[in-house]
């Protein structure tokens, strides 16, 4: 197991306007799959997202990555944990635009204090894996909404993370771009040492998972990725 | 370098607009702060000239006296007393005052008259041209080759002219380390022949120069000199009270202290205002760092670096403007005050230390609350 979540609760605000995102919630990840996380938008999704990769905390509840119980780290050591084991991908890339498109990517590895060389030459690498080898030296804003999301993607996997965090990440593309690179991802990055948990509301790219998490209300719909349909 | 830093540079450098910004702004204010205070600097040290070109280590004169361009004459009993002070090793009378130069032309030029104690010439000037000893023929005067030189026709060995209706005639010229303030030509001649020739007072005496025996007997001197009734201080501490002088007692330092406070204020503002933005610019990026796994201290760090950077680089390059232009100045006119010093360095770097400490504050401020949770929920 990659990932165990147990009854996770979050709340925002003090009593009387008190908001329950989410309400005991609970699911593993195993290495290998590309879960889904999907459900009406204000369902909790990227609440339960944020908690699962160690960026929001919760009220209650364990999160549990590769044994480590990640709540339980100070905050300086929750940013190494998830500098060293969990790529993020975020819905509108946040990749800088005064970098070259190769400098965002290498930025992991930069914060990991690898020299910088090298770290230039690892992202060379992880380019050409997402098939930019050539826009090395643009700033991101020069490409498309898909590759300024494959940029992203690079530079989510430039340091060989295990766990792979998606934010909706064709929400701000076509639905072919976007079906082509959860694709891509599927095939290519994906793989038996890691995981891929993927937020989305888009139906459209429903296919690629192994399985579906269903969530309503704060709540994992009851049955809902109980099955690994792979 | 540390990678790290390597990116907050880029990021710097790479936003052309504001950070030609961040440094002509803070280039401007190290400039209009080094104009000032060298400016401020060089009136000092040239209303002090004749202390420095004199050279004698200790002055004794009226307490009323607060600078070397004016002086209350003290009767001769003064310097018999002063003589009497054990470790006096010598002590000599020295005149200063103004006399009104006719020129052969018929035109008038007012001019500084400096009387050197007949016996010891203590306190005479370097010697270019002529003989110091030609100070003792009739009606000698040694004429200092400044940039005022010119005022009295640029005189030659052997020209004459009138001072105060006595006939002078030029029998050398000389040349003083620090030029006057005030623009005025400077003649040396004979204490007696000062104070002669000159309408006078009473009381002859400008100052009277004391070589201590040794240091220590400094402070003794000080004493029994002010048992006198006078005032008896080192080169130094007329230096100093020269300065202070200016400093509070005419409206010049409280002036120039606010116009630098405003250079400071200039500056502070436009580089605080705008690293701001430049952090604000930058701030969701900051975030998606802060996700990725960026410690604050980290963060921190680069923001620091960034505001040293454009500090030290508008440090630098209003530093090199206010030096050039003080230095064509100077070419160009030749009595020019205004002298950089290693104080008036010190402390526009000091001011734009705080500058830039000020704008990484506001910045780190920004970043350290930034929560990268926002970063997901867009
Ligand atoms: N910072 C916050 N302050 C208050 N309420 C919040 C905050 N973040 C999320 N919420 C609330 O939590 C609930 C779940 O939000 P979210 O996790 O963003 O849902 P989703 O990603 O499924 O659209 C919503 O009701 C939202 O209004
Ligand atoms: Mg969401």
């Amino acid at each position: 197991m990659i990932l165990t979540a147990r009854d996770i609760t979050k709340s925002f605000g003090e009593a009387p306007n008190q908001t329950y995102a989410l309400r005991d919630v609970s699911f593993d990840v195993d290495f290998g799959e590309m879960l889904y996380i999907v459900g009406p938008s204000g369902s909790g999704k990227t609440t339960l997202l944020s908690i699962i990769s160690g960026i929001l905390r919760p009220n209650g509840g364990d999160v549990v990555v590769k044994d480590t119980d990640i709540w339980k780290l100070g905050s300086d050591a929750l940013a190494g944990f998830r500098l060293q084991n969990i790529g993020f991908v975020f819905q509108d890339y946040h990749l800088f635009p005064r970098l070259t498109t190769l400098e965002n990517v290498a930025i992991p590895l930069i914060l990991r204090r690898e020299p910088w060389d090298r770290s230039l030459a690892e992202a060379r690498k992880t380019l050409q894996v997402v098939g930019l080898a050539e826009k090395e030296s643009l700033p991101p804003y020069k490409l498309s909404g898909g590759e300024q999301q494959r940029v992203s993607i690079a530079r989510a996997i430039v340091a060989q993370p295990d766990l792979l965090i998606f934010d909706e990440p064709t929400a701000s593309l076509d639905g072919d771009t976007g079906r082509k690179i959860v694709a891509f991802v599927k095939e290519h990055i994906l793989n038996a040492q890691r995981a891929i948990i993927i937020v989305t509301h888009d139906s459209r790219i429903y296919e690629y998972a192994t399985r579906i998490i269903r969530m309503e209300d704060g709540r994992i719909v009851p049955g809902t990725g109980a099955d690994h349909e792979k | 370098m540390n990678g790290l830093l390597r990116i907050a540079l880029k990021l710097l450098l790479n936003d052309k607009g504001k950070f030609a910004t961040l440094v002509i702004g803070i280039t401007f204010s190290v400039f209009l702060m080094m104009q000032m205070t060298s400016m401020f600097s060089g009136i000092l040290y040239q209303s002090a000239a004749n202390i420095v070109n004199v050279g004698a280590r200790m002055w004794v004169m009226d307490p009323a006296v607060q600078t070397p361009q004016n002086s209350i004459p003290m009767p001769n009993y003064v310097l018999d007393a002063v003589r009497s002070i054990p470790g006096v090793k010598f002590a000599v009378p020295f005149y200063v005052g103004a006399g009104l130069v006719k020129l052969n032309d018929g035109t008038y030029q007012s001019a500084t008259i400096i009387g050197l104690d007949d016996a010891s010439l203590f306190g005479r000037p370097t010697i270019i041209s002529g003989s110091i000893t030609d100070i003792y023929k009739n009606n000698a005067f040694i004429m200092v080759k400044d940039a005022n030189y010119a005022k009295l026709g640029s005189p030659k060995i052997g020209t004459s002219f009138e001072i105060n209706d006595h006939r002078a005639v030029v029998v050398a010229l000389a040349h003083t380390p620090v030029p006057g303030l005030f623009g005025l030509p400077t003649l040396y001649t004979t204490y007696n022949r000062a104070t002669q020739d000159l309408p006078s007072t009473r009381y002859l005496i400008s100052y009277i120069l004391v070589q201590p025996k040794s240091t220590q007997d400094i402070a003794a001197i000080e004493q029994q000199v002010k048992q006198l009734g006078y005032l008896a201080l080192t080169d130094q501490q007329f230096i100093t009270r020269n300065d202070r002088f200016y400093e509070f007692q005419t409206g010049m330092g409280t002036n120039i202290l606010i116009m630098t406070l405003i250079s400071f204020l200039v500056g502070l503002s436009i580089a605080g205002e705008t690293f701001y933005m430049f952090v604000l610019d930058n701030l969701e990026h900051f975030g998606a760092l802060k996700a990725i796994g960026a410690k604050s201290g980290e963060l921190i760090q680069m923001i620091v670096f960034q505001s040293l950077v454009v500090g030290f680089l508008g440090f630098g390059f209003g530093v090199l403007l206010s030096s050039t232009m003080i230095a064509i100045a100077k070419l160009k006119i030749a009595n020019y005050a205004a002298m950089v010093t290693y104080e008036n360095l010190f402390l526009a770097l000091i001011m734009v230390l705080i500058i830039s400490v000020f704008s990484s504050y506001i910045g780190i401020r920004k970043v350290i609350r930034i929560d990268p949770f926002d970063v997901f929920r867009g």
